[in-house]
């Protein structure tokens, strides 16, 4: 009886537990594997701690130049997703304008298409206009700008949403001007949800391969490089660079949130 | 200005009266509000009454500049300001739902008007208006950590410390319980009256727009309905729309029939003849609607306890009483009207159980008469709503 009692009392914190240890398991093994020392080519099974590939991260330089060009792609279609992507969910939520639910539409095209589809059309779009000295750096910018903008205007579009437009109104009335409503309350009320759209569009951009790998012509990102080196094998130093991104990841969101967390508790 | 100026009002020197000049505002082909005329004298305090949806908050935002009117013109004083944005008007409204910023403190939410004009030190402003609406222990939270009552304040806070030529407060006191109520009541007449700002105050609480307004307009369905002093419109009520609106009424509907000396009759549909002060009569033709308040009437148990003179209906039977300390509020059943109201004060006359055969009387001074071509049970439900 006293088991059933106290399973029942902590059923959701159990099955809340399980969920964190499912979704997390896969983190940590990346980190974990990240200290191993191979034998061979795979690091694929433990062997040995070491701090060898910390050290070397970059695999005597191996990795210098698939991990810059993904990271250059990266920053730079989110840049530009996230600043074309607010813009347009500001145009959709607050101007009615003709073909707005055609826009809306369109928006989500990216998204509900099958990424190899969307890859081999952008393939034949860019043969067929530019050349194949065009892919490369500009082809893979450019298909990761267009399914990044998707994800960040339904992102910042949401927040936008459930934004009250009477704050507007009222900071209008209490002698703002246009743009000093915009930076003192829309964007800080909107900017967690650019936040968001922007580190989704670096993420997306970061690891994506599919796409990538159809618009690259002889460009080699990261997931691409990882790839090819699933047949020769691959290094622990592809784990250091998970396990970094994931702690900037986590220092990130830390960053953001501790100080209004720290506010909110002073307050009470 | 008295002594109450140590933050300088908005909008500087342009000052007079607000102006509303043939006022239309239509969303599609929907009118909210129409062909509004109306004058609010500098000073004076205004209030607004209206049932639910009559433009009451459309009206207000085409003063603040948060609308603009699809037609008609807007004046502070000869200042034509029709167009003019909304941020550039010395106008602050607090509004129906609030409407204050959620990332910013308390002390923040009201020191933001002040801010954008510039004004460099805000703390000691902000501190006595937080002492105003007694919320200085909890000038450092956020709105959401507030109740109903205490984000009214601040939002009433936060446009009270701009010192506006014209504020505008949209059922500011709708949120807060009868005893805060009374008091905020009491505090904003005081403000009011002692810096002189134009408040324009929109409510459903006739009471509270009695007993703090200077002028009343009564709104129904885009339009006034009347204008005047909480006196004048609840004894001189032009339409049936504001005879049921401000407190209760009982009318009857009749044919005029000649005139007595000063005295109009009236037949109502029973035959019964009833005097009403021509001088008080509003209907332009024969069909008269006669009202009396159920205040200004007496209850009898026979017709010869009646005085001369007074105006009478025989044959009642009380269908209802009820005691409420200094009154008591009988319906009774007579042949013009299921359900009239008649209140007596408790000075120790006898009371009428339902079921007593009953006549009831009132001095032909106290009746009016409105247009009989009128719904006359308009503005009852809206009263009824507004008064749950
Ligand atoms: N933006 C809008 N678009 C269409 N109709 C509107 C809009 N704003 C208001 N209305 C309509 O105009 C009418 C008047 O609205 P308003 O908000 O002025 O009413 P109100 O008198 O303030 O009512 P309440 O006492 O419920 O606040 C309502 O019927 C409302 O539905
Ligand atoms: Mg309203």
């Amino acid at each position: 009886m006293a088991v059933i009692n106290w399973f029942r009392k902590h059923v959701i914190a159990i099955v809340a537990g399980l969920i964190f240890f499912f979704l997390l398991v896969p983190n940590f093994v990346v980190i974990w594997m990240s200290f191993n020392k191979p034998s061979g080519k795979y690091n694929v099974k433990w062997e040995k701690f070491s701090f060898d590939a910390w050290k070397n991260p970059l695999d005597d330089g191996i990795l210098h130049d698939p991990l810059m060009l993904s990271l250059e792609i990266a920053l730079l279609a989110t840049l530009v997703a996230t600043v074309l992507g607010t813009m347009i969910a500001f145009a959709i939520v607050r101007h009615s304008f003709k073909g707005r639910g055609f826009v809306n539409s369109v928006l989500f095209l990216p998204m509900a298409a099958p990424e190899i589809v969307m890859g081999t059309t952008l393939l034949a779009l860019f043969l067929n206009t530019f050349g194949v000295s065009f892919l490369g750096f500009k082809s893979i910018l450019i298909a990761h700008i267009m399914f990044c903008v998707s994800y960040v205007v339904i992102t910042v579009k949401s927040r936008l949403n459930g934004m009250d437009p009477m704050l507007e109104k009222a900071a209008q009335d209490l002698y703002a001007t246009p743009w000093q409503t915009f930076w003192r309350v829309t964007f800080p009320l909107v900017a967690p949800g650019i936040g968001a759209a922007a580190l989704l569009s670096f993420a997306l951009s970061f690891d994506d391969f599919i796409i990538t790998e159809m618009t690259a012509g002889n460009s080699v990102t990261f997931p691409y490089w990882i790839w090819n080196a699933v047949q020769k094998g691959i290094p622990p130093q592809v784990n250091v660079i998970g396990s970094l991104m994931l702690i900037i990841t986590l220092a990130g969101i830390a960053i953001a949130e501790v100080p209004k967390w720290l506010k909110t508790s002073k307050a009470r | 200005m008295s002594k109450n100026t140590e933050t300088p009002a908005a909008g500087g020197a342009v000052a007079g009266d607000l102006k509303l000049v043939n006022v239309t505002k239509r969303f599609g082909d929907f009118a909210a509000v129409k062909d509004l005329t109306l004058t609010i004298p500098q000073g004076s305090f205004f209030a607004l009454l209206g049932a639910s949806g009559c433009g009451k908050t459309t009206t207000l935002r085409m003063v603040s500049g948060l609308e603009e009117p699809t037609a008609g013109r807007v004046l502070l004083g000869d200042h034509d300001v029709t167009r003019l944005r909304p941020y550039k008007r010395p106008v602050n409204t607090v509004f129906q739902n609030y409407a204050l910023f959620p990332h910013l403190t308390i002390a923040e939410n009201i020191a933001f008007g002040l801010k954008r004009r510039g004004v460099k030190d805000v703390k000691k402003p902000v501190q006595d208006m937080l002492d105003l609406i007694e919320l200085s222990h909890i000038g450092a939270r956020k709105p959401n950590q507030l109740s109903g009552g205490q984000q009214q304040r601040v939002a009433l806070g936060r446009a009270l410390i701009n010192r506006p030529q014209v504020l505008l407060l949209d059922e500011p006191l709708g949120a807060l319980d009868l005893k805060l109520r009374r008091q905020m009541q009491i505090e904003l007449k005081r403000i009011q009256t002692e810096v002189g700002l134009t408040f324009v105050h929109v409510t459903h609480d006739q009471e509270e727009a009695m007993t703090m307004a200077d002028t009343i307009a009564v709104m129904n369905l885009g339009r006034i309905e009347q204008l005047g002093s909480p006196t004048d419109l609840y004894e001189n009520p032009r339409t049936t729309f504001v005879a049921n609106f401000l407190g209760q009424s009982n009318l009857w509907p009749g044919k005029a029939s000649g005139t007595v000396g000063e005295h109009l009759r009236v037949r109502l549909e029973d035959g019964t003849g009833v005097l009403i002060p021509s001088a008080r009569n509003n209907a332009s033709g024969d069909e008269v609607i006669v009202g009396v308040r159920p205040e200004k009437m007496s209850i009898h148990a026979s017709a010869d306890e009646v005085p001369d003179g007074r105006n009478m209906l025989t044959g009642g039977v009380v269908t209802d009483t009820s005691f409420v300390g200094v009154s008591t509020q009988y319906v009774v059943k007579v042949a013009v009207c299921d359900e009239l109201g008649v209140f007596v004060q408790n000075d120790g006359a006898r009371i009428f159980r339902p079921g007593s055969d009953v006549v009831v009387s009132w001095d032909p001074s106290q009746g009016f008469g409105l247009d009989g071509k009128q719904d006359i049970d308009a503005g009852a439900e809206a009263d009824l709503e507004a008064g749950s």
